[in-house]
């Protein structure tokens, strides 16, 4: 088990379609966690950038994008990238250098300016490139390979299009909570019906949008959050940014085929349980101690999945946990109390740092009306593009 | 003008007709195969690393899953602004021998309402885009039993 890193800050700027730019929105919400942890620009020894591929190259060199932005004070600087798992790895380097010593306080900041419409790769031919590839190939944009899973799902285990709109209508209604959400109107699910079929099965309102938002956390070494008057801290105990194993038999994005298993059988665990599983047992903690869960649902389908991946249920259980309302607020393990992807829509390299946000918010008891009664262990999951798994353990 | 044909991706797939194939890669040290094909080192982790030669996929397969585009893909797909957008389905294909999935786009005329989590499908010649000189080839997935 490593040691706990604490939570001394949080802060986002709000999701929308502001229509300026990514440095904006990531120094306001820098700013932001730097007022809540009750600290100075000065007092941080160390800024991690989670990269966007939309900002040019400021974008690329994010963590000195945002160091610039805030003023030169001459913090060590870390800049990463890892598609939607960018977030994870900006907050797997900040709590490395905090346990190996070499920071005591670390700004970990995140935020995009999304284009409208499907994402797309950069210009230019580039036949090496997967991503590339699908879309020349195939035109194959992110929705249809969450039309892929939602089908196989219903195949598979007999989900139905109702129980995929269930999850949006339950997001939905916690998104209309949340102040930093995108989307704050409820949702039925005869909305999610009556909206257009994008990638069959999945509807418009399956599938998030992609927004603008910002996202940062200031992390420290404990020692340093009692020294500033936290006494007792949200701790991060597990972050987990693991790789798939091989032969991995899932169709992933941005592939155009799986792994073959005709010489090596495919490893006990998928690549997304493995991401889970890595996290539990670093934390040393189960799925059946957990109070909430902040899971990637860049569709409602991929909701389902998640809760499964997370051994929240048992194989092919997740829609009839859904429908127990096990997942809602109230139920026994609340899943998405932000409202989700689903309110939100992705900022990319912001989003997986705002799931540690709530994360954050619920465990102190400080996320208002959505507030989840009792919250003690929260775990976030996600998944980036070319194998990046993504997932925080926090606790109070 | 006749345009020429050729592969919108260079050495994925090969042959005419019936004798149509996607070409993969297999390690002769592992047996392991690769589509789209790793032509320097094998991928299988426990391999000390043997010559990848170029071998065949099966023809036909099972789906493993199935969607559709209803809007227009993005560049770098090719399409025709001034045309309106016809959707097409693409069709994810478990091929047993090689345990692989393989994702391709539906021949013209199967839309995903055809469709069916474990249907039988081949695969056969298709075209991607045509441009003045040239007919960009690539391969599509066909339910059996349909004719050309």
């Amino acid at each position: 088990m490593t040691a706990d890193v604490a939570v001394l800050g949080v802060g986002l700027h709000p999701w929308g379609k502001w229509g300026r730019g990514f440095v904006e929105y990531g120094a306001v919400a820098a700013r932001a966690a730097l007022a809540d942890a009750g600290l100075e620009w000065r007092d941080i020894g160390s800024v991690v950038g989670a990269n966007t591929v939309r900002g040019g190259y400021p974008g690329q060199v994010a963590g000195a994008t945002f160091a610039k932005a805030l003023g030169w004070q001459g913090a060590r600087v870390t800049s990463v990238y890892a598609a939607c798992a960018s977030g994870a790895q900006a907050i797997a380097a900040a709590r490395a250098q905090i346990l190996a010593g070499l920071a005591e306080a670390v700004l970990v900041v995140g935020a995009d300016a999304a284009p409208r419409g499907f994402f797309r790769p950069a210009g230019g031919e580039r036949p090496e490139d997967p991503d590339w590839l699908r879309f020349r190939l195939l035109g194959a944009t992110n929705p249809a390979y969450f039309g892929l899973y939602a089908r196989r799902r219903m195949a598979v285990h007999g989900d139905t299009l109702e129980d995929f709109a269930l999850v949006k209508v339950k997001n939905a209604a916690s998104g209309a909570l949340n102040p930093h959400a995108r989307y704050r109107r409820r949702v039925t699910v005869e909305e999610v019906a009556a909206s257009a079929v994008v990638a069959d099965p999945l509807r418009l309102l399956d599938i998030c949008a992609t927004s603008d938002g910002g996202a940062a956390l200031v992390l420290s070494s404990l020692e340093f959050a009692h020294r500033h008057g936290a006494s007792e801290p949200v701790r991060i105990r597990a972050v987990s940014t693991v790789t798939p194993h091989y032969p991995s038999t899932v169709l992933d994005l941005p592939d155009i085929a799986t792994d073959s298993a005709a010489a090596v059988e495919p490893p006990e665990r998928s690549f997304r349980a493995s991401i889970a599983r890595a996290a539990y047992e670093e934390a040393g903690i189960g799925p059946e101690e957990l109070s909430l869960a902040e899971v990637y649902d860049l569709s409602t389908a991929l909701e389902l999945q998640w809760y499964e991946d997370l051994g929240l249920c048992g194989e092919g259980e997740a829609a009839k946990l859904l429908r127990e309302g096990a997942t809602a607020p109230g139920g026994r393990i609340p899943v998405n109390a932000s409202g989700g992807l689903a309110s939100f829509g992705e900022a990319v390299p912001a989003q997986a740092i705002a799931q540690v946000c709530e994360l954050t918010w619920q465990l102190r008891g400080e996320a208002g009306e959505r507030q989840i009664t009792g919250a003690r262990v929260g775990i976030t999951a996600n998944q980036g593009l070319f194998g990046h798994g993504s997932s925080v353990i926090a606790l109070r | 003008m006749s345009r020429t044909r050729t592969p919108a991706v260079a050495g994925w797939f090969a042959g005419e007709g019936d004798a149509f194939r996607l070409l993969g890669t297999r390690c002769s040290a592992c047996a392991a195969v690769f589509f789209p094909r790793e032509d320097t080192h094998c991928r299988n982790p426990g391999c000390p690393g043997g010559t990848l030669v170029e071998t065949p996929l099966s023809r036909r397969g099972r789906i493993w899953s199935y969607t559709d585009t209803r809007y227009r893909p993005p560049s770098p797909y090719v399409s025709n602004p001034e045309l309106p957008w016809e959707p097409y389905a693409l069709i994810a294909v478990e091929l047993e021998s090689e345990r692989i999935v393989v994702l391709g786009q539906a021949a013209p005329g199967t839309a995903a309402a055809d469709l069916g989590v474990g249907m039988e499908v081949e695969v056969v010649p298709g075209v991607l885009h045509e441009d003045t000189e040239t007919t960009w080839t690539t391969w599509n997935w066909r339910p059996t039993g349909v004719g050309a």
